[in-house]
């Protein structure tokens, strides 16, 4: 069976500095759900019956220690990794292990990013407009021009640096106007004026309506980034809401503050 | 379901990897090393059919050992871009053709060609055509099993260590060790009629099949000494050839079905 899906971290009410959050307002559809999802790799339950709700115009966090399970639960979400057990639903669709059209929806930035050593940029990019019958004019090249790409683009990707290539990764994760946008740790081996860029990019994105899901060690990151928290400790939801709830539920007004306390709070 | 008509996805990947291998160059260098080996065997040994005998031997060793290092290690190098594809709206089984397609076309044209090219540029193609096709088939048979094979070990083995490691033990044992043993069966119960368990045992490897096709084809199957004439009564006429070339293509299929049976369930 699953657990429940919004365990709570605290036990009992803890006075905030804040009055209670206003309730949030009521969303429209969720773009996309998981539900009950378990994964075991070998004898390590790496989910336990997650859940989380995306919704549009809206960028959820997933949170957690190294090993929590953030990494496997965009992999299950992708279809890359096939999870045990759950349910997944994206745009009101429930997707089946083999379904792949709900994908050309999605933009995913993996944790680190290698390509085909041999070809360029340029032909990545053609390529993965190729791959979803897109035209040349057709994608949307912001962060192309925001990283300083175009000079680039004509070079073998072995050639390029480690954030050169994230870049590139970060770029292709825009292109196609995704309704979802996926990014593993996306600033990591971003330099600062690039992060900036991907940070006003993600807020561009969810201003006109996608969902996000980060994951990110980045307190600062999140605090810009982040409406909607997911706690991930052992493989379970250890709290789930907006940053405001949670800032409340742990009496910290500092972001780390209430993470940490959601780290060292006992479990149930 | 579809079948692959131009461009479908499997036939758009492929492509892409077809451009990747080849502008490695390291397919451009195994098919000029048989170019360089069939002039310099012209060169040294006169007649065709002596070439053809000559090259047994480098068929024999080299193609299965190329094909699993090669493979193997273009596909753990091939690992992330594998990842990203499958975060596309793509099926995995496109892409897994995709990727056996983009090693086997290369490796097997650059066989065929750098000994082909010599044959005809020595006038010796159309005379000794028989053997000249022979030697090709099994090159081509023998590039396609270990290539599924190297496929196989890279879905099974997640560390690229124990997968490159596993390859180079599985040539040493079908390559080297396996005669060995087989000349150990045959002395032990060299008083027994073996020439069945013979058979049995040159077919559940596929380079001794290859072997024994090649070299019956070349008369000089008193080479193969004991067990030659049962061979030579098995495999000498057309159907047991037949039969011989059934069972080496059966060793392309069945472990790229296992490999495709993994890839598709796989974790990434």
């Amino acid at each position: 069976m699953s657990a429940p899906a919004h365990p709570l971290p605290v036990s009992g009410p803890t006075p905030g500095p804040d009055p209670p959050p206003a309730p949030r307002p009521q969303p429209i559809a969720p773009l996309a759900t998981v539900s009950g999802l378990t994964k075991r790799f070998r004898t390590r339950e790496v989910l336990r019956g997650v859940g989380l709700t995306l919704r549009p115009g809206c960028v959820t966090a997933v949170v957690g220690p190294n090993g929590s399970g953030k990494t496997t639960l965009i992999k299950c979400f992708l279809g890359l990794v096939r999870p045990d057990a759950g349910h997944l639903v994206f745009d009101g669709e429930d997707l089946e292990p083999g379904d792949v059209a709900y994908r050309a929806r999605i933009g995913y930035m993996p944790q680190a990013a290698r390509f085909p050593e041999h070809l360029t940029g340029r032909e990545v990019l053609a390529m993965l407009r190729d791959l979803r019958a897109v035209s040349a004019g057709a994608t949307d090249d912001a962060l192309i021009a925001a990283f300083g790409l175009e000079a680039e683009l004509d070079k073998p990707l072995r050639t390029l640096s480690g954030g050169t290539r994230q870049k590139l990764n970060a770029a292709a994760a825009f292109l196609f106007r995704p309704d979802l946008v996926v990014l593993d740790e996306p600033t990591a081996g971003l330099d600062p004026i690039a992060s900036a860029a991907l940070r006003d990019k993600v807020e561009a994105a969810t201003d006109a309506g996608a969902a996000g899901l980060l994951t990110s060690h980045i307190v600062s990151e999140l605090e810009a980034l982040a409406d909607d928290l997911v706690f991930l400790m052992d493989g379970r939801v250890r709290f789930s809401g907006t940053v405001a709830e949670l800032k409340h539920q742990a009496g910290h007004d500092r972001l780390d503050r209430a993470l940490a306390h959601l780290m060292t709070a006992p479990s149930r | 379901m579809t079948t692959a008509a131009p461009h479908s996805p499997a036939v758009r990947l492929l492509g892409y990897e077809l451009r990747d291998v080849l502008r490695s160059r390291w397919a451009a260098a195994y098919a000029l090393f048989f170019l360089a080996v069939t002039d310099a065997f012209f060169r040294f040994s006169g007649g065709g059919e002596q070439v053809v005998l000559s090259l047994v031997n480098v068929v024999l060793i080299l193609i299965p050992l190329v094909n699993l290092v090669f493979g193997v290690g273009y596909l753990y190098n091939a690992r992330e871009f594998t990842e990203l594809m499958l975060a596309q709206p793509v099926r995995r089984r496109d892409l897994f053709l995709a990727l056996y397609g983009g090693l086997a076309v290369p490796l097997a044209l650059g066989f065929v060609l750098g000994v082909t090219l010599p044959f005809a540029w020595h006038d010796a193609a159309v005379p000794h055509a028989a053997p000249l096709v022979r030697l090709l088939l099994a090159g081509v048979l023998l590039t396609a099993t270990f290539l599924a094979l190297a496929l196989l070990l890279a879905v099974r083995f997640d560390d690229r260590v124990k997968g490159l490691g596993a390859a180079l033990l599985l040539w040493l044992g079908l390559a080297v060790l396996y005669d060995g043993l087989v000349l150990l069966v045959a002395y032990t119960f060299s008083d027994w009629p073996l020439e069945t368990p013979m058979l049995v045992l040159t077919t559940l490897n596929p380079i001794s099949l290859a072997r024994v096709l090649l070299l019956l084809s070349l008369d000089v199957a008193a080479l193969l000494g004991y067990t030659g004439a049962a061979f030579e009564r098995f495999f000498g006429d057309g159907l047991g050839t037949a039969t011989a070339f059934g069972a080496l293509a059966l060793w392309a299929v069945v472990p790229l079905g296992l490999a495709y049976r993994r890839f598709v369930r796989k974790d990434f």
